[in-house]
């Protein structure tokens, strides 16, 4: 067994009783990039020297017999819409950053370094996290590697396939639609949304400032909980970060949740669900029976079409606020064929911007634009109160919420590309999380018969990321699809 | 169209800097007059990532503005972003308040050549100011941006069109700046961009048909650097709009042209158009994400409320009524609330309000003048100006000698007693002493007392010169006044 | 929803993003169909219904006003395309002051 099989929580097990250094950790995932990323190119830029000295700083460090933190040497990759100042160019897979370098570190980059990360590079994402395969990257598309002809999702499908790989056993994402969660089905790995508000998104470069949410991937729910429990607590350098106390979410893992009752919404299985997924799915659910577990089904009238129009305004909205700064004037990308000062704006952004942000930048602009704002902004948001009305509802009757967290398996490169809007309806099942600011995880549920991973999606209330770990342990006890690697992460060192 | 029934009718929007020490959403210094782009991060120059913080001293002294202008503070505010691209931008949004600002419908009582008026306050929000963009003299076709000022609290004071003057619009300028410096608000020094005025101007025409009053257009004049271009520039909008519409009654109103913004050339004396109404900008404010709302309660803002101190005007009439001073020195004393402050606590420990009001305004202010100096900054505090008033009550020094220990005071840290004690100030009242120096002092004058009795009545003012020289200055003037009145028969 | 050329034309100078004549036919045919798509929210009566512009009910989040070091005038002017050593450079504006 190769030490990439390895999850973060043994690696970190053998990094404590000194039987594995953090070099040893660390060059074995180099070497794994090194052999794979040119087939899967799911890193946009990897950091050798940088891994290598911060692991022999570690290493160091324990053989002083100091306390190096929870993440004790493990490698770690980190989506490029985060800001590391270590040197590595922080692009959100954009041209318009150009050569920008972050003069600061995000929040959640200081709270890996401060528990003994190793940063081994940053993933490739759907420019400024606005997609769903990762094709809209500028600087190629990721492939999924369980089929490399295949898209693994996106937004953060670089760091889906980075840890189904086994390029790294752990890495961050962000979740603005679903941009953890469906790739994480379609990798076959764990990725998790958290609440709104429990992962700081200070230095994380926004999309849509009240969707995103940082988040851990993970082959294992244990080690998506180790990556959170890294991460999470509050900053007072967000606003919008929640002064709630984190709690230990692995101290509590094993104990499952009973009862439990499980929402299994109708809307979650009707038109455009792909037969096979929803088998898998309904097996999955036919475990949490076999557990103990009660399935009641419920509605979310709101909660799928309705949920992913009020998505594509607000989220399209507050894009096109937060993506005005990109104009060459004080960072990044400036053209060199403009005339005059609007012309220079026009340029850069025309030059600097890929399609998919085009669209999405234009789109949130008129639906702000004097005439259209009740109609379109207002509206959403009316809406929007409306499908968090649905899930505050359900919660009141069941623990969780259940489904498939894609409505197909990763489909293939180029498919969806010409229709934007196919593309978006990829999210249907979870864009409604990230509007009612609820926490979301994806598990591994089996694969299609063509070999393409399925995956479960849970969804539980606010804060409540404890008891969302703990029921998704009591399905990965049953039926671990961790252990099976793509085919290509088994090939000859 | 008689000239008369166009009414001028002027609404005033004022932007001024708040005294915090660090900037509205960042934790950057907001200092003047430093080198470029050199307080600032990555928040206020809106890098990728960045997010804003409110700061509360700018919340509170935002909130204490509006209290002091008697404006409603609602239960809920919130911000807001508005749109717009320009270099000095780097968000190329603005945070503000759109339609939840943190004040309301309050109003500014000011003086003007006609009396007492009231203006209406409309609103009171806060927001972060831009940065600077400047043209690059003499280094290319090119302009360039200072950051420093990006992201600086900036309190908006929104007027009714109640201003019907260009005096009254500098007046309401000015008072609101006062207003400003008295609650240690704002220093609003016009100069150095800490407040900036951009007055609304538009003629009344006569009602129409339904008894409705129209409006020529309205213009809104920028780029005022002080009060008197406020005058000046109103003054000129006046005339404009009047000769605009006396050439086409029929076109020049508010319904057909709406508002437009001009820039004032104040070496001119002009203004000239910068943005009509069809290039008027389209905002697209939404709520701001990234912030929470600000929901003040009902205790902190009646505990805010008292930290409102009396304004001045208030203060001024009450100095008048209680302590009988005339209206100058009344003003005088509470242009400023430290002075004041000063004032009251003299006269209160002195128990004589003109006393302590000559000895302010000749003593105390001379000096603060001479050292260009701050009330704050006086090595002096109101006991120890009591102690030596009351020394100079009650005769133990006199006035001229007085004024000598004050400085004497101001220069060594020592107290009045200490001062006439150790150098033997002491005045003497003794009358058979005074008279043998006024003796001596009439015997060696004695063509001036001569002068007197013949009728000239300044030589006795010389004569007392005369007999305080020769007491060395410590001789009861009043003593010797009476003495010499009675030895000169008269 | 169809967006006309003209509509789209505009919505790309407010959003500053310069078309081809082949983008702007494009755009407007994609964001015709997905504002169509969007449009399906009129089905819903919200009547009554506040919108939920805050994702949590967090108010009052303040900072105390004490300074901190920021960057240095070289890490601020770092990353900008142009630069003189004190100040941003762009290409002349022709309003300067409209900014005050």
């Amino acid at each position: 067994m190769a030490l990439t099989d390895l999850t973060a929580c043994e690696m970190r097990q053998a990094v404590l009783e000194r039987r594995l250094s953090a070099r040893e950790a660390a060059d074995a995932c180099l070497a794994a990039i090194h052999r794979l990323d040119t087939k899967v190119k799911a890193f946009l830029s990897v950091a050798p020297e940088n891994a290598r000295r911060r692991a022999a700083e570690i290493d160091r460090r324990l053989a002083a017999g100091e306390n190096v933190g929870l993440l004790a040497g493990i490698p770690v990759a980190v989506k490029d819409n985060m800001c590391t100042a270590d040197g590595q160019p922080t692009t959100c897979a954009s041209r318009i950053l150009g050569n920008w370098r972050a003069p600061y570190d995000a929040h959640v980059v200081q709270r890996l370094t401060a528990e003994g990360a190793v940063i081994v590079g940053k993933t490739n994402l759907d420019e400024f996290a606005m997609g769903s395969s990762t094709e809209n990257s500028a600087y190629g598309a990721t492939r999924n590697p369980w089929a490399l002809d295949r898209v693994p999702g996106g937004s953060s499908g670089g760091s889906a396939a980075a840890v189904a790989a086994r390029m790294v056993p752990i890495a961050l994402g962000s979740d603005t639609g679903g941009s953890i969660r469906q790739p994480a089905a379609l990798c076959g790995v764990v990725g998790m949304k958290p609440t709104y508000g429990r992962v700081s998104r200070y230095g994380l470069v926004a999309f849509a400032s009240s969707l995103d949410q940082i988040g851990p991937f993970g082959r294992t729910v244990a080690d998506a909980a180790l990556l959170l429990q890294a991460t999470a607590g509050h900053d007072p350098r967000d606003s919008t970060s929640v002064p709630k106390p984190v709690p230990d979410y692995l101290a509590s893992l094993e104990d499952p949740v009973l009862p439990l009752k499980i929402g299994v919404p109708r809307e979650f299985f009707g038109e455009g669900l792909d037969p096979e997924v929803g088998k898998r799915v309904r097996e999955a659910l036919a475990v949490y029976e076999r557990l103990g577990a009660r399935l009641v089904e419920i509605a979310l009238p709101h909660s799928t079409d309705y949920a992913i129009a009020t998505y594509y305004i607000v989220a399209t909205s507050e894009a096109s606020s937060n993506l005005a700064r990109y104009d060459g004037v004080h960072y990044g990308y400036r053209s060199s064929d403009h005339t005059d000062m609007i012309d220079m704006y026009m340029r850069s952004r025309a030059q600097g911007f890929g399609d998919e942000v085009k669209r999405r930048i234009m789109l949130g602009t008129y639906a702000l634009s004097s005439g259209y704002y009740d109609a379109y902004y207002k509206k959403a948001l009316a809406v929007r109160r409306l499908i968090r009305r649905d899930f505050e509802q359900a919660f009141q009757e069941v623990d969780c919420i259940m489904g498939p967290t894609s409505p197909t398996p990763a489909f293939c490169m180029g498919e969806r590309t010409a229709d934007p809007l196919s593309m978006y309806l990829s999210d249907v099942y979870t864009v409604s999380a990230n509007l009612a600011a609820i926490a979301g995880i994806s598990i591994p549920c089996g694969f299609t018969a063509a070999g393409l991973p399925v995956g479960l999606q849970i969804i539980t209330d606010v804060f409540s990321e404890d008891r969302l770990l703990r029921i998704a342990r009591m399905y990965e006890r049953e039926a671990d699809w961790a252990q099976q690697a793509p085919p290509l992460a088994k090939e000859a060192v | 169209m008689s000239a008369a029934r166009l009414l001028p009718t002027i609404g005033l929007e004022v932007h001024m800097h708040l005294k915090t020490r660090t900037k509205m959403f960042c934790a950057c210094k907001v200092e003047y007059d430093v080198r470029p782009n050199s307080n600032v991060c990555p928040v206020c120059l809106g890098m990728p990532g960045v997010l804003p913080v409110m700061n509360r001293k700018a919340v509170e002294l935002a909130v204490r503005m509006a209290l002091a202008l008697d404006c409603t503070i609602p239960d809920f505010a919130k911000w807001d972003r508005k749109h717009y691209y320009y270099p000095d931008l780097p968000k190329n949004y603005q945070i503000s308040e759109y339609d939840q600002p943190l004040g309301a419908k309050g109003h500014l009582d000011v003086e003007t050549s006609n009396g007492p008026r009231r203006i209406g306050i409309i609103r009171v929000h806060l927001e972060e100011d831009a940065g600077k963009l400047m043209h690059a003299e003499g280094r290319g076709n090119y302009s360039v941006v200072d950051l420093n000022r990006t992201g600086t609290p900036l309190l908006e004071i929104v007027s009714e069109p109640d201003v019907h003057s260009a005096e009254e619009a500098r007046v309401y300028a000015e008072t609101l700046r006062q207003l400003a410096v008295y609650l240690g608000v704002g220093d609003c020094n016009m100069q150095l961009g800490q407040m900036r005025c951009e007055p609304n101007i538009s003629l009344r025409i006569a009602a129409d048909a339904q008894g409705r009053p129209q409006y020529t257009p309205i213009s809104e004049i920028k780029n005022l650097n002080s009060f008197r271009s406020v005058e000046r520039a109103v003054d000129f909008e006046i005339a404009r709009h009047r000769e605009e519409y006396e050439a086409d009654p029929e076109n020049y109103t508010l319904e057909k042209q709406g508002k437009s913004t001009r820039g004032w050339r104040d070496d001119e004396g002009t203004s000239f158009l910068q943005r009509s109404k069809e290039e008027a900008h389209d905002y697209r404010y939404f709520p701001e994400p990234d912030l929470v709302p600000f929901v003040p309660n009902r205790q902190w803002v009646d505990d805010m409320r008292k930290t409102v101190p009396e304004l001045p005007e208030k203060r001024r009439r009450r100095f008048i009524a209680d302590y009988g001073l005339p209206e100058y020195d009344a003003g005088v004393l509470t242009a400023e609330r430290t002075v004041a402050d000063f004032y009251e606590a003299v006269a209160g420990l002195v128990n004589d309000a003109k006393a302590a009001s000559n000895w302010m305004m000749q003593d105390v202010m001379r000096v603060m003048n001479e050292r260009k100096i701050a009330i704050t900054e006086l090595p002096l505090r109101p006991p120890s100006l009591a102690e030596l008033i009351t020394l100079v009550k009650h005769g133990a020094i006199n006035r001229n000698t007085g004024a000598e220990v004050f400085n004497k005071m101001l220069a060594t840290g020592k107290s009045a007693g200490q001062i006439v004690q150790e150098e033997g100030l002491v005045q003497t009242s003794d009358e058979s002493e005074i008279e043998a120096i006024v003796d001596k002092v009439l015997a060696a004058n004695a063509r001036i007392a001569e002068d007197y009795r013949g009728g000239k009545k300044a030589a006795f003012g010389r004569l007392m010169g005369e007999s305080m020289k020769a007491s060395g200055g410590k001789a009861n003037p009043q003593v010797v006044k009476a003495i010499l009145t009675r030895k000169l028969g008269g | 929803m169809a967006l006309s050329a003209k509509e789209v034309l505009k919505v790309g100078t407010l959003s500053r993003i310069r078309l081809t004549g082949e983008e702007v036919e494009k755009f407007s045919l994609q964001l015709s169909a997905i504002l169509e798509y969007v449009d399906k929210l009129r089905e819903l009566d919200t009547r009554g219904v506040e919108p939920l512009a805050h994702a949590l009910a967090l108010h009052n989040v303040l900072r105390d006003d004490e300074p901190h070091a920021g960057l240095t005038t070289d890490q601020a002017l770092g990353g900008a395309p142009e630069s003189d050593g004190d100040f941003f450079r762009v290409p002349r504006v022709l309003d300067e002051g409209a900014s005050a």
